[in-house]
Protein backbone atom coordinates (compact mmCIF):
# COMPACT_ATOMS: atom_id res chain seq x y z
CA UNK A 1 0.00 0.00 0.00
CA UNK A 2 1.25 3.17 -0.68
CA UNK A 3 1.81 5.50 1.92
CA UNK A 4 2.82 9.62 2.38
CA UNK A 5 6.00 8.69 2.25
CA UNK A 6 6.47 6.81 -1.34
CA UNK A 7 4.10 8.89 -2.70
CA UNK A 8 5.90 10.93 -5.70
CA UNK A 9 6.77 14.24 -4.74
CA UNK A 10 6.34 17.12 -7.14
CA UNK A 11 10.08 16.92 -8.34
CA UNK A 12 9.76 13.58 -9.06
CA UNK A 13 7.50 12.82 -11.16
CA UNK A 14 8.67 11.84 -15.37
CA UNK A 15 5.55 14.94 -15.98
CA UNK A 16 7.98 17.04 -15.04
CA UNK A 17 11.18 15.22 -15.55
CA UNK A 18 10.37 15.19 -19.86
CA UNK A 19 8.33 18.49 -19.55
CA UNK A 20 9.15 21.00 -22.08
CA UNK A 21 7.16 23.65 -23.07
CA UNK A 22 5.90 21.96 -25.88
CA UNK A 23 4.99 18.98 -24.22
CA UNK A 24 3.49 20.74 -21.83
CA UNK A 25 1.20 22.43 -24.14
CA UNK A 26 0.76 18.87 -25.36
CA UNK A 27 -0.02 17.58 -22.60
CA UNK A 28 -2.78 20.68 -21.30
CA UNK A 29 -4.41 19.65 -24.63
CA UNK A 30 -5.04 16.35 -23.89
CA UNK A 31 -6.18 17.10 -20.58
CA UNK A 32 -9.18 19.35 -21.97
CA UNK A 33 -10.10 16.62 -24.62
CA UNK A 34 -10.63 14.57 -21.74
CA UNK A 35 -14.76 15.89 -20.82
CA UNK A 36 -15.50 14.92 -16.77
CA UNK A 37 -18.85 13.25 -18.22
CA UNK A 38 -19.23 9.25 -18.23
CA UNK A 39 -20.18 10.01 -21.67
CA UNK A 40 -17.42 11.59 -22.83
CA UNK A 41 -15.09 9.27 -20.78
CA UNK A 42 -16.38 6.79 -23.30
CA UNK A 43 -15.86 9.20 -26.30
CA UNK A 44 -12.42 9.77 -24.88
CA UNK A 45 -11.71 5.94 -25.41
CA UNK A 46 -12.91 5.56 -28.37
CA UNK A 47 -10.58 8.38 -29.97
CA UNK A 48 -8.05 6.68 -27.95
CA UNK A 49 -7.27 9.83 -25.76
CA UNK A 50 -7.09 7.58 -22.88
CA UNK A 51 -4.35 5.81 -23.83
CA UNK A 52 -2.59 8.76 -24.84
CA UNK A 53 -3.14 10.50 -21.28
CA UNK A 54 -2.03 6.61 -19.87
CA UNK A 55 1.02 7.21 -21.65
CA UNK A 56 1.92 10.88 -20.93
CA UNK A 57 0.85 11.17 -17.08
CA UNK A 58 0.75 9.02 -14.14
CA UNK A 59 -2.54 10.91 -12.78
CA UNK A 60 -5.78 10.94 -14.67
CA UNK A 61 -8.49 12.85 -14.38
CA UNK A 62 -11.26 11.58 -11.71
CA UNK A 63 -14.89 13.31 -12.00
CA UNK A 64 -17.26 11.89 -9.26
CA UNK A 65 -20.17 13.19 -7.13
CA UNK A 66 -19.81 12.48 -2.75
CA UNK A 67 -22.34 13.13 -0.83
CA UNK A 68 -23.53 15.22 -3.36
CA UNK A 69 -20.76 17.17 -3.88
CA UNK A 70 -18.92 17.20 -7.10
CA UNK A 71 -15.23 16.51 -7.25
CA UNK A 72 -12.38 16.72 -9.88
CA UNK A 73 -9.28 15.17 -9.06
CA UNK A 74 -6.43 14.39 -10.77
CA UNK A 75 -5.65 10.28 -9.08
CA UNK A 76 -2.96 7.49 -10.00
CA UNK A 77 -4.90 5.20 -11.46
CA UNK A 78 -3.36 2.73 -8.45
CA UNK A 79 -5.00 4.92 -5.56
CA UNK A 80 -8.09 3.33 -4.22
CA UNK A 81 -11.52 4.95 -3.53
CA UNK A 82 -10.53 4.46 -0.09
CA UNK A 83 -7.82 6.53 -0.18
CA UNK A 84 -8.63 9.33 -2.88
CA UNK A 85 -11.41 9.82 -0.07
CA UNK A 86 -9.40 9.33 3.26
CA UNK A 87 -5.60 10.74 1.56
CA UNK A 88 -7.22 13.13 -0.92
CA UNK A 89 -10.32 14.28 0.46
CA UNK A 90 -9.80 14.18 4.14
CA UNK A 91 -13.16 12.74 4.65
CA UNK A 92 -11.71 10.00 7.41
CA UNK A 93 -15.10 8.53 8.18
CA UNK A 94 -14.49 5.59 5.93
CA UNK A 95 -11.95 3.26 7.43
CA UNK A 96 -9.46 1.32 6.39
CA UNK A 97 -9.19 -1.89 8.23
CA UNK A 98 -7.88 -5.04 5.86
CA UNK A 99 -7.25 -2.69 3.22
CA UNK A 100 -7.58 -6.59 1.42
CA UNK A 101 -11.44 -6.62 1.60
CA UNK A 102 -11.89 -8.90 4.15
CA UNK A 103 -13.72 -7.00 6.97
CA UNK A 104 -16.00 -4.54 5.33
CA UNK A 105 -14.65 -1.44 7.71
CA UNK A 106 -14.25 0.90 3.89
CA UNK A 107 -17.93 -0.10 3.00
CA UNK A 108 -19.27 2.65 0.60
CA UNK A 109 -22.26 3.19 -1.26
CA UNK A 110 -21.45 3.55 -5.43
CA UNK A 111 -24.90 4.32 -7.41
CA UNK A 112 -26.42 2.93 -4.46
CA UNK A 113 -24.99 -0.53 -3.78
CA UNK A 114 -22.52 -1.23 -0.94
CA UNK A 115 -18.66 -1.66 -2.46
CA UNK A 116 -15.60 -2.14 -0.22
CA UNK A 117 -14.12 0.53 -1.20
CA UNK A 118 -10.87 -0.57 -0.69
CA UNK A 119 -10.88 -2.92 -3.54
CA UNK A 120 -12.48 -0.44 -5.74
CA UNK A 121 -9.95 1.89 -8.15
CA UNK A 122 -11.03 5.52 -7.91
CA UNK A 123 -10.65 5.97 -11.78
CA UNK A 124 -13.27 3.39 -12.36
CA UNK A 125 -15.75 5.28 -10.47
CA UNK A 126 -15.35 8.04 -12.57
CA UNK A 127 -18.86 9.36 -13.29
CA UNK A 128 -20.59 7.90 -10.64
CA UNK A 129 -22.08 9.09 -6.99
CA UNK A 130 -20.30 7.83 -3.73
CA UNK A 131 -22.41 7.91 -0.45
CA UNK A 132 -20.31 7.54 2.89
CA UNK A 133 -20.91 8.02 6.43
CA UNK A 134 -20.19 11.68 6.35
CA UNK A 135 -23.32 11.79 3.85
CA UNK A 136 -25.69 10.27 5.84
CA UNK A 137 -26.89 12.79 8.62
CA UNK A 138 -28.83 15.89 7.48
CA UNK A 139 -26.97 18.51 9.32
CA UNK A 140 -27.57 17.78 12.74
CA UNK A 141 -29.77 14.93 12.18
CA UNK A 142 -28.81 12.04 11.86
CA UNK A 143 -29.96 9.53 9.90
CA UNK A 144 -32.26 6.36 11.77
CA UNK A 145 -29.79 3.72 11.22
CA UNK A 146 -27.12 5.88 13.12
CA UNK A 147 -29.84 6.72 15.78
CA UNK A 148 -30.57 3.43 16.27
CA UNK A 149 -26.89 2.20 16.62
CA UNK A 150 -26.59 4.63 19.43
CA UNK A 151 -29.58 3.23 21.02
CA UNK A 152 -28.86 -0.30 20.99
CA UNK A 153 -25.07 0.43 21.56
CA UNK A 154 -24.09 -0.91 17.98
CA UNK A 155 -20.71 -1.30 18.62
CA UNK A 156 -17.69 -0.90 21.27
CA UNK A 157 -14.33 0.50 19.76
CA UNK A 158 -16.10 1.83 16.58
CA UNK A 159 -13.81 1.16 14.36
CA UNK A 160 -15.88 -0.94 11.62
CA UNK A 161 -19.03 1.32 12.94
CA UNK A 162 -18.80 3.35 9.70
CA UNK A 163 -18.42 0.28 7.46
CA UNK A 164 -21.66 -1.65 9.68
CA UNK A 165 -23.83 1.33 9.40
CA UNK A 166 -23.35 1.54 5.51
CA UNK A 167 -23.80 -2.28 4.59
CA UNK A 168 -26.91 -2.35 7.42
CA UNK A 169 -28.86 0.87 5.14
CA UNK A 170 -28.38 -1.57 2.17
CA UNK A 171 -29.52 -4.43 3.87
CA UNK A 172 -32.41 -3.29 4.59
CA UNK A 173 -32.61 -1.25 1.17
CA UNK A 174 -32.17 -4.20 -1.02
CA UNK A 175 -34.83 -5.94 1.01
CA UNK A 176 -32.30 -8.36 3.03
CA UNK A 177 -33.17 -8.06 7.13
CA UNK A 178 -36.55 -10.17 6.60
CA UNK A 179 -35.13 -12.03 9.73
CA UNK A 180 -31.89 -12.18 12.31
CA UNK A 181 -31.17 -14.79 10.26
CA UNK A 182 -30.81 -12.99 6.81
CA UNK A 183 -29.57 -9.84 8.18
CA UNK A 184 -26.54 -12.09 9.75
CA UNK A 185 -26.28 -13.71 6.44
CA UNK A 186 -25.97 -9.88 4.59
CA UNK A 187 -24.23 -8.34 7.14
CA UNK A 188 -21.01 -10.87 7.28
CA UNK A 189 -19.33 -8.62 5.36
CA UNK A 190 -18.99 -6.57 7.75
CA UNK A 191 -16.48 -7.96 10.84
CA UNK A 192 -16.99 -6.93 14.36
CA UNK A 193 -13.91 -7.59 16.52
CA UNK A 194 -15.29 -6.13 19.76
CA UNK A 195 -18.42 -8.75 19.09
CA UNK A 196 -21.24 -6.22 19.02
CA UNK A 197 -22.89 -8.62 16.75
CA UNK A 198 -26.44 -9.05 18.31
CA UNK A 199 -26.70 -5.41 19.26
CA UNK A 200 -26.39 -4.39 15.37
CA UNK A 201 -28.95 -6.82 14.66
CA UNK A 202 -30.93 -5.38 17.16
CA UNK A 203 -30.14 -1.81 15.72
CA UNK A 204 -30.83 -2.82 11.75
CA UNK A 205 -34.06 -4.75 12.85
CA UNK A 206 -35.49 -1.59 14.95
CA UNK A 207 -35.23 0.48 11.73
CA UNK A 208 -36.57 -2.09 9.31
CA UNK A 209 -39.23 -2.52 12.08
CA UNK A 210 -39.79 1.19 11.89
CA UNK A 211 -40.28 1.29 8.35
CA UNK A 212 -39.20 5.11 7.67
CA UNK A 213 -37.97 5.56 4.06
CA UNK A 214 -34.33 5.14 5.09
CA UNK B 1 0.65 -1.33 -5.92
CA UNK B 2 3.40 -1.00 -8.40
CA UNK B 3 1.91 2.28 -11.05
CA UNK B 4 0.11 0.88 -14.14
CA UNK B 5 -1.46 2.31 -16.96
CA UNK B 6 -4.83 2.52 -16.98
CA UNK B 7 -7.59 3.05 -20.33
CA UNK B 8 -10.94 2.08 -20.98
CA UNK B 9 -12.22 -0.17 -24.07
CA UNK B 10 -15.45 0.40 -25.27
CA UNK B 11 -16.07 -2.52 -27.44
CA UNK B 12 -14.64 -6.02 -28.06
CA UNK B 13 -12.32 -4.94 -30.93
CA UNK B 14 -10.69 -2.30 -28.21
CA UNK B 15 -10.57 -5.28 -25.72
CA UNK B 16 -8.28 -7.58 -28.18
CA UNK B 17 -6.16 -5.16 -29.33
CA UNK B 18 -5.44 -3.84 -25.21
CA UNK B 19 -4.70 -7.85 -24.20
CA UNK B 20 -2.25 -8.11 -27.54
CA UNK B 21 0.27 -5.95 -26.17
CA UNK B 22 2.12 -7.55 -23.14
CA UNK B 23 1.60 -7.06 -19.36
CA UNK B 24 -1.31 -5.40 -19.94
CA UNK B 25 -4.40 -7.16 -18.32
CA UNK B 26 -7.99 -6.90 -18.10
CA UNK B 27 -10.24 -5.59 -15.16
CA UNK B 28 -13.60 -5.75 -14.32
CA UNK B 29 -14.83 -5.97 -10.97
CA UNK B 30 -11.39 -6.35 -9.61
CA UNK B 31 -12.35 -8.18 -6.50
CA UNK B 32 -9.43 -9.91 -6.55
CA UNK B 33 -6.99 -8.81 -9.08
CA UNK B 34 -6.93 -5.14 -7.42
CA UNK B 35 -6.09 -7.34 -3.85
CA UNK B 36 -2.97 -9.45 -5.71
CA UNK B 37 -1.94 -6.65 -7.28
CA UNK B 38 -2.19 -4.38 -3.75
CA UNK B 39 0.23 -7.83 -2.21
CA UNK B 40 2.40 -8.09 -5.42
CA UNK B 41 1.35 -11.28 -6.50
CA UNK B 42 0.99 -9.51 -10.00
CA UNK B 43 1.96 -6.68 -11.31
CA UNK B 44 0.62 -5.43 -14.39
CA UNK B 45 2.23 -2.69 -16.56
CA UNK B 46 -1.70 -1.89 -17.89
CA UNK B 47 -5.18 -2.45 -16.82
CA UNK B 48 -8.07 -2.06 -19.32
CA UNK B 49 -11.00 -1.89 -17.70
CA UNK B 50 -14.28 -3.40 -19.77
CA UNK B 51 -16.90 -2.12 -17.54
CA UNK B 52 -17.91 -0.22 -20.41
CA UNK B 53 -18.97 -3.08 -22.60
CA UNK B 54 -22.55 -3.95 -22.97
CA UNK B 55 -21.82 -7.49 -21.54
CA UNK B 56 -24.04 -7.25 -18.16
CA UNK B 57 -27.33 -8.80 -19.92
CA UNK B 58 -29.16 -12.21 -18.57
CA UNK B 59 -31.14 -13.30 -21.64
CA UNK B 60 -33.42 -16.31 -22.36
CA UNK B 61 -32.64 -18.07 -25.00
CA UNK B 62 -34.51 -20.77 -27.19
CA UNK B 63 -32.25 -23.26 -25.30
CA UNK B 64 -30.95 -22.02 -22.29
CA UNK B 65 -30.00 -18.88 -20.29
CA UNK B 66 -27.22 -16.69 -21.35
CA UNK B 67 -25.36 -14.37 -18.49
CA UNK B 68 -23.28 -11.99 -19.70
CA UNK B 69 -19.49 -11.94 -18.56
CA UNK B 70 -20.44 -8.22 -17.18
CA UNK B 71 -23.40 -9.10 -14.75
CA UNK B 72 -22.67 -8.93 -11.04
CA UNK B 73 -22.85 -11.58 -8.77
CA UNK B 74 -25.46 -10.06 -6.99
CA UNK B 75 -27.60 -9.16 -10.23
CA UNK B 76 -27.28 -12.95 -10.85
CA UNK B 77 -28.22 -14.26 -7.61
CA UNK B 78 -31.24 -12.34 -7.21
CA UNK B 79 -32.40 -12.37 -11.24
CA UNK B 80 -36.02 -13.68 -11.86
CA UNK B 81 -35.17 -16.15 -14.20
CA UNK B 82 -31.56 -17.31 -12.47
CA UNK B 83 -33.78 -18.04 -9.62
CA UNK B 84 -36.52 -19.95 -11.49
CA UNK B 85 -34.54 -21.57 -13.99
CA UNK B 86 -31.43 -22.08 -12.44
CA UNK B 87 -32.12 -21.80 -8.70
CA UNK B 88 -28.32 -23.91 -7.87
CA UNK B 89 -26.46 -21.29 -9.43
CA UNK B 90 -28.67 -18.13 -7.31
CA UNK B 91 -27.72 -20.52 -3.87
CA UNK B 92 -23.71 -20.63 -5.26
CA UNK B 93 -23.51 -17.31 -5.61
CA UNK B 94 -25.09 -16.36 -2.64
CA UNK B 95 -23.00 -18.61 -0.61
CA UNK B 96 -19.92 -16.72 -2.38
CA UNK B 97 -17.95 -14.02 -0.62
CA UNK B 98 -20.04 -11.04 0.81
CA UNK B 99 -22.75 -8.54 -0.49
CA UNK B 100 -20.12 -6.14 -1.31
CA UNK B 101 -18.03 -8.61 -3.23
CA UNK B 102 -20.73 -9.70 -4.55
CA UNK B 103 -21.92 -6.00 -5.65
CA UNK B 104 -18.48 -6.08 -7.41
CA UNK B 105 -17.60 -8.94 -8.93
CA UNK B 106 -18.76 -10.44 -12.58
CA UNK B 107 -19.68 -13.48 -13.59
CA UNK B 108 -16.08 -13.48 -16.39
CA UNK B 109 -14.00 -12.50 -13.13
CA UNK B 110 -15.55 -15.23 -10.88
CA UNK B 111 -14.26 -17.80 -13.32
CA UNK B 112 -10.69 -16.22 -13.44
CA UNK B 113 -10.48 -15.29 -9.68
CA UNK B 114 -6.66 -17.45 -8.79
CA UNK B 115 -6.82 -19.63 -6.06
CA UNK B 116 -6.51 -18.91 -1.84
CA UNK B 117 -3.67 -21.10 -1.44
CA UNK B 118 -1.85 -18.83 1.44
CA UNK B 119 1.16 -20.04 -0.23
CA UNK B 120 0.48 -18.42 -3.57
CA UNK B 121 -0.54 -15.26 -1.81
CA UNK B 122 2.71 -14.63 0.07
CA UNK B 123 5.53 -13.66 -2.32
CA UNK B 124 8.18 -15.20 0.45
CA UNK B 125 7.11 -18.82 0.38
CA UNK B 126 8.07 -20.94 -2.66
CA UNK B 127 4.47 -21.14 -5.16
CA UNK B 128 4.79 -22.97 -8.76
CA UNK B 129 1.86 -21.02 -9.93
CA UNK B 130 3.36 -17.73 -8.86
CA UNK B 131 6.57 -18.09 -9.26
CA UNK B 132 7.22 -21.42 -11.86
CA UNK B 133 9.76 -23.42 -10.93
CA UNK B 134 10.38 -22.67 -7.41
CA UNK B 135 8.23 -25.44 -5.90
CA UNK B 136 5.29 -25.67 -4.13
CA UNK B 137 5.01 -24.87 -0.12
CA UNK B 138 1.78 -26.17 0.43
CA UNK B 139 2.62 -29.96 -0.74
CA UNK B 140 4.62 -30.67 2.82
CA UNK B 141 3.45 -27.19 4.81
CA UNK B 142 -0.36 -26.56 5.66
CA UNK B 143 -2.34 -27.74 3.65
CA UNK B 144 -5.29 -28.45 5.34
CA UNK B 145 -7.47 -25.69 2.53
CA UNK B 146 -6.12 -27.82 -0.29
CA UNK B 147 -6.62 -30.12 -2.65
CA UNK B 148 -7.93 -34.32 -2.87
CA UNK B 149 -8.75 -34.66 -6.23
CA UNK B 150 -6.41 -33.81 -9.58
CA UNK B 151 -3.27 -32.43 -7.83
CA UNK B 152 -0.01 -32.82 -8.71
CA UNK B 153 3.48 -32.54 -7.34
CA UNK B 154 3.64 -29.39 -8.21
CA UNK B 155 0.75 -28.08 -6.97
CA UNK B 156 -2.20 -28.98 -4.95
CA UNK B 157 -4.23 -25.74 -4.61
CA UNK B 158 -8.19 -25.61 -5.14
CA UNK B 159 -10.39 -23.12 -7.28
CA UNK B 160 -12.33 -20.93 -4.45
CA UNK B 161 -15.38 -20.49 -6.42
CA UNK B 162 -18.79 -21.29 -5.71
CA UNK B 163 -20.51 -19.88 -8.71
CA UNK B 164 -18.10 -21.92 -10.97
CA UNK B 165 -18.89 -25.44 -9.35
CA UNK B 166 -22.94 -24.81 -9.91
CA UNK B 167 -22.17 -23.80 -13.83
CA UNK B 168 -19.58 -26.91 -14.18
CA UNK B 169 -22.76 -28.88 -12.74
CA UNK B 170 -25.20 -27.41 -14.64
CA UNK B 171 -23.35 -28.22 -18.49
CA UNK B 172 -22.66 -24.47 -19.05
CA UNK B 173 -21.03 -23.01 -22.07
CA UNK B 174 -18.34 -20.60 -21.80
CA UNK B 175 -18.81 -18.26 -24.73
CA UNK B 176 -14.85 -16.66 -26.17
CA UNK B 177 -13.70 -13.98 -28.27
CA UNK B 178 -10.48 -14.04 -30.11
CA UNK B 179 -8.92 -13.29 -32.81
CA UNK B 180 -10.83 -15.63 -35.03
CA UNK B 181 -13.97 -14.78 -34.22
CA UNK B 182 -16.30 -16.27 -31.03
CA UNK B 183 -15.65 -20.11 -29.68
CA UNK B 184 -17.58 -21.76 -27.46
CA UNK B 185 -16.22 -24.36 -24.56
CA UNK B 186 -17.78 -26.57 -22.31
CA UNK B 187 -17.28 -24.92 -18.77
CA UNK B 188 -15.58 -28.13 -17.37
CA UNK B 189 -13.25 -27.77 -19.56
CA UNK B 190 -12.58 -24.07 -18.83
CA UNK B 191 -10.23 -24.82 -16.22
CA UNK B 192 -7.71 -27.01 -16.24
CA UNK B 193 -5.98 -29.55 -13.98
CA UNK B 194 -2.41 -27.85 -12.65
CA UNK B 195 -0.04 -30.61 -13.94
CA UNK B 196 3.12 -29.55 -14.59
CA UNK B 197 1.95 -25.74 -15.69
CA UNK B 198 0.02 -25.03 -12.43
CA UNK B 199 0.86 -21.03 -13.22
CA UNK B 200 -2.11 -21.88 -15.95
CA UNK B 201 -5.83 -21.93 -14.25
CA UNK B 202 -7.72 -22.77 -17.22
CA UNK B 203 -7.57 -22.47 -21.20
CA UNK B 204 -8.65 -18.85 -22.04
CA UNK B 205 -6.07 -17.81 -24.49
CA UNK B 206 -3.98 -14.40 -23.08
CA UNK B 207 -5.70 -12.92 -26.51
CA UNK B 208 -8.74 -13.86 -25.38
CA UNK B 209 -12.14 -12.38 -23.90
CA UNK B 210 -14.83 -14.17 -22.40
CA UNK B 211 -18.31 -12.89 -23.15
CA UNK B 212 -20.56 -14.84 -21.37
CA UNK B 213 -22.16 -18.06 -20.51
CA UNK B 214 -24.69 -20.35 -21.23
CA UNK B 215 -26.53 -22.67 -19.72
CA UNK B 216 -29.25 -24.86 -21.16
CA UNK B 217 -32.59 -25.63 -19.70
CA UNK B 218 -33.07 -28.25 -18.07
CA UNK B 219 -35.50 -30.36 -15.31
CA UNK B 220 -33.18 -29.49 -12.06
CA UNK B 221 -34.77 -26.42 -10.50
CA UNK B 222 -36.95 -28.22 -8.58
CA UNK B 223 -34.67 -30.50 -6.74
CA UNK B 224 -31.45 -28.50 -6.48
CA UNK B 225 -29.37 -27.80 -3.59
CA UNK B 226 -26.06 -26.10 -2.77
CA UNK B 227 -24.46 -27.19 0.29
CA UNK B 228 -20.60 -25.19 1.50
CA UNK B 229 -19.02 -26.36 4.57
CA UNK B 230 -16.58 -23.70 5.93
CA UNK B 231 -14.98 -22.78 8.89
CA UNK B 232 -17.80 -20.12 9.90
CA UNK B 233 -21.32 -19.75 8.66
CA UNK B 234 -20.74 -16.89 6.30
CA UNK B 235 -18.32 -15.07 4.14
CA UNK B 236 -15.31 -17.62 4.19
CA UNK B 237 -14.17 -20.28 1.21
CA UNK B 238 -14.99 -23.75 0.80
CA UNK B 239 -13.62 -26.56 2.82
CA UNK B 240 -15.91 -28.55 0.69
CA UNK B 241 -18.76 -27.57 -1.14
CA UNK B 242 -21.32 -29.59 -3.28
CA UNK B 243 -23.70 -28.75 -6.10
CA UNK B 244 -26.56 -31.12 -6.69
CA UNK B 245 -29.14 -31.49 -9.23
CA UNK B 246 -31.80 -34.35 -9.68
CA UNK B 247 -34.44 -34.70 -12.16
CA UNK B 248 -37.13 -36.66 -10.43
CA UNK B 249 -40.18 -39.07 -11.49
CA UNK B 250 -41.61 -39.33 -8.39
CA UNK B 251 -38.81 -41.07 -5.97
CA UNK B 252 -37.01 -42.16 -9.35
CA UNK B 253 -34.03 -40.53 -10.54
CA UNK B 254 -33.98 -39.78 -14.19
CA UNK B 255 -30.57 -38.04 -14.31
CA UNK B 256 -28.35 -35.85 -11.63
CA UNK B 257 -25.45 -33.04 -11.98
CA UNK B 258 -22.87 -33.27 -9.02
CA UNK B 259 -19.88 -30.96 -8.55
CA UNK B 260 -17.49 -30.01 -6.03
CA UNK B 261 -15.55 -27.25 -4.76
CA UNK B 262 -12.71 -26.76 -2.56
CA UNK B 263 -11.57 -30.19 -3.44
CA UNK B 264 -9.88 -29.57 -6.91
CA UNK B 265 -7.75 -27.26 -9.28
CA UNK B 266 -11.48 -26.60 -10.98
CA UNK B 267 -14.47 -27.54 -9.97
CA UNK B 268 -14.68 -31.12 -10.21
CA UNK B 269 -17.69 -32.47 -11.68
CA UNK B 270 -18.73 -36.23 -10.35
CA UNK B 271 -19.73 -38.02 -13.59
CA UNK B 272 -19.15 -41.76 -11.62
CA UNK B 273 -21.52 -40.86 -8.91
CA UNK B 274 -24.69 -38.84 -11.83
CA UNK B 275 -24.34 -42.21 -14.05
CA UNK B 276 -24.54 -44.75 -10.73
CA UNK B 277 -27.49 -42.32 -9.67
CA UNK B 278 -29.26 -42.27 -13.10
CA UNK B 279 -32.68 -44.51 -13.22
CA UNK B 280 -31.91 -45.23 -9.19
CA UNK B 281 -34.65 -44.42 -6.45
CA UNK B 282 -33.42 -41.67 -4.26
CA UNK B 283 -32.71 -42.98 -0.92
CA UNK B 284 -29.68 -42.06 1.63
CA UNK B 285 -28.48 -45.24 1.09
CA UNK B 286 -28.27 -44.59 -2.60
CA UNK B 287 -26.72 -41.39 -2.01
CA UNK B 288 -24.33 -42.66 0.09
CA UNK B 289 -23.09 -45.08 -2.40
CA UNK B 290 -23.40 -42.41 -4.92
CA UNK B 291 -20.60 -40.65 -2.79
CA UNK B 292 -18.27 -43.60 -2.23
CA UNK B 293 -17.95 -43.87 -5.81
CA UNK B 294 -17.09 -40.19 -6.18
CA UNK B 295 -14.22 -40.21 -3.59
CA UNK B 296 -11.95 -42.98 -5.97
CA UNK B 297 -8.61 -41.86 -6.39
CA UNK B 298 -9.26 -39.21 -3.61
CA UNK B 299 -5.58 -38.01 -2.16
CA UNK B 300 -5.41 -36.27 1.03
CA UNK B 301 -2.06 -34.16 2.07
CA UNK B 302 -0.58 -33.98 5.86
CA UNK B 303 -3.35 -31.76 7.29
CA UNK B 304 -6.46 -32.40 4.50
CA UNK B 305 -7.53 -36.09 5.32
CA UNK B 306 -10.57 -34.67 7.17
CA UNK B 307 -11.68 -33.95 3.48
CA UNK B 308 -11.96 -37.69 3.15
CA UNK B 309 -14.62 -38.33 5.42
CA UNK B 310 -16.31 -34.47 5.24
CA UNK B 311 -16.78 -34.69 1.13
CA UNK B 312 -18.55 -38.10 1.10
CA UNK B 313 -20.92 -36.84 3.65
CA UNK B 314 -21.12 -33.84 2.31
CA UNK B 315 -22.44 -35.23 -1.22
CA UNK B 316 -24.79 -37.23 0.43
CA UNK B 317 -26.46 -34.37 2.60
CA UNK B 318 -26.50 -32.40 -0.59
CA UNK B 319 -28.47 -35.17 -2.36
CA UNK B 320 -30.66 -35.48 0.90
CA UNK B 321 -31.66 -31.94 0.19
CA UNK B 322 -32.70 -32.17 -3.11
CA UNK B 323 -34.34 -34.80 -2.90
CA UNK B 324 -36.62 -33.03 -0.41
CA UNK B 325 -35.28 -36.02 1.95
CA UNK B 326 -33.14 -33.70 4.49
Amino acid sequence: MENKKNRPKPGDQTEVKDSSRREFLKKSALITAVALTPASAVVAAEKHVDERIAEAFEKMPLHLEINGVAHSLMVEPRSTLLDILREQLDMTGTKKGCDLGQCGACTVHVDGHRVNSCLTLGIMVNGKKVTTIEGLAKGDQLHPMQEAFLKHDGFQCGYCTPGQIMSAVACIREGHANSELEIREFMSGNICRCGAYPNIVNAIQEVKEGGMAI
Amino acid sequence: MKQFQYTRAVNQQGVLDAIAKPGTKIIAGGTNLVDLMKRGVTAPDKLVDINYLPLKGITATKTGLHIGTLALNSVVSENSLVVAKLPLLSMALKAGASPQLRNMATVGGNMMQRTRCTYFYDTTMPCNKREPGTGCGAVEGYNRMHAIFGASPQCIAVHPSDMCVALAALDAQVIIAGKKGEKRMPFVDFHRLPDDHPELDNHLGKDELILGVEIPDNNFAKNSYYLKVRDRQSYAFALVSVAAGLDLDGSTIRSARLAMGGVAHKPWRLFEAEKFLAGKTASEDTFKQAAQLAMQGAKAYEYNAFKLKLAPAAITEALKHAAGLA
